[in-house]
């Protein structure tokens, strides 16, 4: 678990953290649809130099975001080794029944580095972010929505209040499972169903307290004053800068370039 | 507008309970007083501490804050911000990932505007002299200062009365001390009114007044001095004396010259040193 470095916040003072979280958030979204929209290798030396850039000015190491990669390494070699094989065309190479063609490798490849720059990319959106920070930014782009019907002040209020038991929980875990070893539990041994069948004295008692949680929280805020999003203020006011008008302006220009990029070429 | 919490013929029955929590409770707590209620499990302490800001209604009789009843709907938001109430487990009454924005959380829900929310956060966490850890997570603070948080969130809605459920029940022997230490001043020095429920004596011995409280009524009520020279009648209910009043008691007991109300080791000093 420790080695996940996707969504987790690094503090830090840079300009990249210092955005305001929506305009990290929209540009997020923006640098997505790009990486699905263009469809050859020159288009993507933009989206590449934008992560350089970005991470460079964010102070945090490419190579850190690149261990983050780690977990996903099946999943992107499973990418590669699918489109290598699985596509028709111009063969180079014999492995048994397998081709290996040209355009799977091209198509492969392709692939790998479209998946790459998705994490890289939008794992920069939350190493610069605090969980806090990002709440209130969902919570605000999503407000327009409410009148139809979007929970956005729900939403945000549970994505806290989530992040906030999250460590608590774990804790909690922690103490059960080595309450239950002390009696004689096994949780690291036997087939898969065994140890299945072995969580079950540890997640009965975890939801029974996070239950009793709850409605202690809930009691609590209700004497807070607490009733839904409605006439709430907020101590941190978020604020558009300078700073994130040149990182739209960044944003659109990197856009432009690389769907003109095919053209030029 | 009388400045008071006034419990008038108070009865409570839980949902599926077939006895009453509370029968015929009659209370008065004015402003600036600090009354701790104290009472064997089961009492009823608990259920009167949540009358008191509306969270429970009173079956029969009336719970009012400052002239507000609290069977009036409409009252509810402004009686909670009145009487704001701190509860036993720490961990289970703060809302936020990050201190300053916890505190921030009673006013933000009350409206205030954000420039007076930040002046009442850093004023509260002053108070409760955590001023140092407004950007820290709550779950790397200790126990005493998870409930300091707690408290320091229910200063900044100003609230006149401060109702603590068992503040310190979770809480080892150094986050007791913190904890009683703030409430004490809060009383003190920003003139708030303290109602504490506890099970520790020698928290109930810092009081002005002491309320014993046994199965759903209040059985004794008076200075602490009062109270607890009532030591027979106390253990009867299954309660404890103060280790020095219990000491005090026995000594009499066995014939020597001691007062039977003694509440404090400086006393028991003061009362022995003659006799040698």
């Amino acid at each position: 678990m420790r080695e996940i470095t996707i969504g987790q916040y690094i503090p830090g003072n840079s300009v990249i953290h210092r955005l305001d979280p929506r305009t990290k958030i929209l540009i997020t979204f923006a640098f997505m649809v790009l990486l699905f929209v263009i469809d050859d290798f020159t288009g993507y030396a933009f989206p590449a130099v934008f992560i350089i850039v970005a991470s460079l000015l964010s102070g945090i190491s490419l190579k850190y975001m690149i261990r983050g990669l780690r977990p996903l390494v099946v999943i992107i070699l499973l990418t590669f080794v699918l489109n290598l094989f699985m596509i028709k065309g111009r063969v180079i190479y014999e492995v048994g029944p397998l081709d290996i063609t040209y355009e799977g490798l091209h198509q492969g490849v392709f692939m790998v580095l479209r998946l790459v720059m998705l994490i890289v990319g939008t794992s920069l959106l939350t190493l610069t972010t605090s969980p806090i920070t990002l709440t209130d930014g969902i919570e605000s782009l999503l407000k327009p929505f409410s009148r139809v019907g979007v929970p956005a002040h729900e939403l945000a209020m549970m994505m806290t209040i989530a992040l906030r038991f999250i460590p608590t929980l774990m804790e909690e875990t922690d103490k059960i499972m080595k309450a239950q070893m002390a009696r004689g539990a096994d949780f690291s041994s036997g087939n898969i169903v065994k140890r299945a069948k072995s969580l079950v004295p540890l997640l009965v008692p975890l939801f029974i307290s996070a239950f009793r949680r709850a409605d202690d929280l809930a009691m609590a805020m209700e004497s807070r004053c607490y009733r839904g999003g409605e006439n709430r203020t907020r101590m941190k006011q978020l604020r558009m800068t300078y700073a994130d008008l040149v990182a739209f302006i960044a944003t659109g220009l990197l856009a432009a370039g690389s769907l003109a990029s095919r053209f030029i070429w | 507008m009388a400045a008071e919490i006034l419990a008038e013929s108070v009865y409570y029955q839980y949902s599926q309970a077939k006895d009453l929590a509370l029968k015929d409770i009659n209370l008065r707590i004015q402003k600036g007083e600090f009354v701790a209620i104290i009472g064997p499990n089961g009492s009823g302490k608990s259920t009167l501490a949540k009358l008191f800001n509306g969270l429970f209604i009173p079956a029969k009789g009336s719970v009012r804050v400052d002239g507000l009843d609290t069977r009036d709907r409409e009252n509810i938001w402004k009686i909670r911000q009145k009487a704001g109430m701190v509860f036993q487990n720490p961990d289970n009454q703060i809302v936020a990932t990050v201190v300053e924005e916890d505190v921030a959380f009673g006013p933000e829900n009350l409206g205030v505007p954000p420039e007076e929310i930040k002046k009442r956060v850093y004023e509260a966490l002053k108070i409760v002299e955590l001023t140092d850890f407004d950007q820290k997570a709550p779950h790397l603070l200790s126990g005493g200062q998870k409930q300091r948080v707690a408290i320091a969130g229910v200063i900044a809605m100003k609230p006149d009365y401060i109702i603590l459920d068992e503040p310190t029940a979770m809480l080892d022997p150094v986050g007791r001390r913190e904890v009683i230490n703030t409430v004490k001043r809060l009383n003190r020095e920003e003139g708030k009114t303290i109602v504490l429920i506890t099970h520790f004596m020698e928290e109930a011995v810092q009081a002005d007044r002491v309320i014993v409280m046994n199965r759903g009524r209040v059985v004794m009520e008076g200075t602490p001095r009062e109270i607890f020279s009532r030591v027979e009648e106390l253990k009867e209910i299954g309660l404890d004396v103060p280790q020095v009043t219990e000491l005090a008691h026995r000594l009499k007991g066995r014939g020597l010259e001691v007062r039977g109300d003694i509440l404090t080791i400086d006393e028991m000093v003061e009362c022995l040193c003659p006799l040698l």
